[in-house]
């Protein structure tokens, strides 16, 4: 039953995709794009990523839905994409160079639920035996994400907090200075 | 058992190709947000009867979380449908939106 849900939701999925691509609304993108993410999120859940599928939900499906939709709200003009029905070349090459590179990384990584590999055998056991005492965090969770993956949520938070200070310039009024001055003086 | 968990996955990924379908479709803007808000549904659902068919009975919290995100999507497109007469351009464009 997993493999047919997986194989109805990835076949969803690239329906999905597609019809991102082809369509002009982007307030029909928006809406697909939520859909989208709450396809993932359901591919996680049956992958048994039950905490990624909460994190994609919650900021896949809600936040950035909610975002585009203000977006969209806030341009007056152009809820229409315009393409000029010429396709580039050198995006394609790059996609495609790209997309191949990861496809060939994918053999690297370990069946999914193999049991004998590495990251399941050894780093797992490692973890819960020395973690205590090689980082001192006395919960397991938090010693795997601040200390031994420190570097990754460093860039993690950085990535948030550009995003975050983004959203933030955007969307924040332009309020109009009011320099009052009392006195004399003719101010502006 | 299983069975039955496998005849209703089967029916609500049904129900999901035609919101799909709808969502793809849909002349009008409020046809998409009804099939998205559908297929929002139908994706609880769905996360529900694999929660209780793998056993892992903490995955219905997921499909809580969902139906909870699924509500706060449709309001904020229905708050732009609604806004969108003074937001858009002057054609009413953003109300009625037809596909060309």
């Amino acid at each position: 039953m997993s493999l047919l849900v997986n194989l109805v939701l990835l076949f969803f999925l690239l329906v999905m995709a597609l019809a991102v691509l082809k369509t002009k609304h982007l307030f029909a993108m928006a809406m697909l794009f939520g859909l989208y993410s709450l396809l993932v999120a359901g591919l996680f859940v049956v992958l048994d990523a039950p905490d990624v599928a909460f994190t994609e939900a919650a900021v896949g499906t809600g936040i950035s839905t909610v975002l585009m939709l203000v977006t969209l709200a806030s341009i007056r003009d152009g809820h229409e994409a315009t393409t000029h029905g010429k396709y580039r070349v050198a995006p394609l090459v790059i996609c495609i160079f790209m997309g191949g590179l990861l496809i060939f990384g994918t053999h690297d990584i370990a069946e999914l639920g193999d049991a004998n590999s590495a990251p399941n055998r050894e780093v797992a056991a490692r973890y819960i035996e020395k973690g205590q005492s090689e980082t001192g965090v006395p919960n397991l969770v938090t010693a795997v994400l601040a200390s031994y993956r420190g570097f990754d949520t460093l860039g993690e938070v950085t990535v948030v907090l550009t995003a975050g200070i983004g959203v933030l310039l955007l969307l924040g009024k332009r309020k109009k200075i009011h320099v009052k001055t009392s006195g004399g003086g003719n101010g502006k | 058992m299983t069975l039955y968990f496998l005849i209703a996955a089967i029916a609500i990924m049904f129900t999901m190709a035609l919101a799909l379908c709808r969502a793809l479709l849909g002349p009008s803007v409020f046809d998409r947000i009804l099939a998205v808000n559908m297929f929002g549904t139908k994706a609880v659902l769905l996360v529900a009867i694999f929660a209780f068919f793998s056993g892992r009975h903490d995955l219905l919290d997921i499909a809580l979380l969902y139906s909870l995100l699924n509500f706060v999507g449709v309001i904020a497109a229905l708050r732009l449908v609604e806004r969108g007469k003074f937001f858009a351009n002057n054609k009413g464009h953003s109300v009625k939106m037809e596909d060309e």
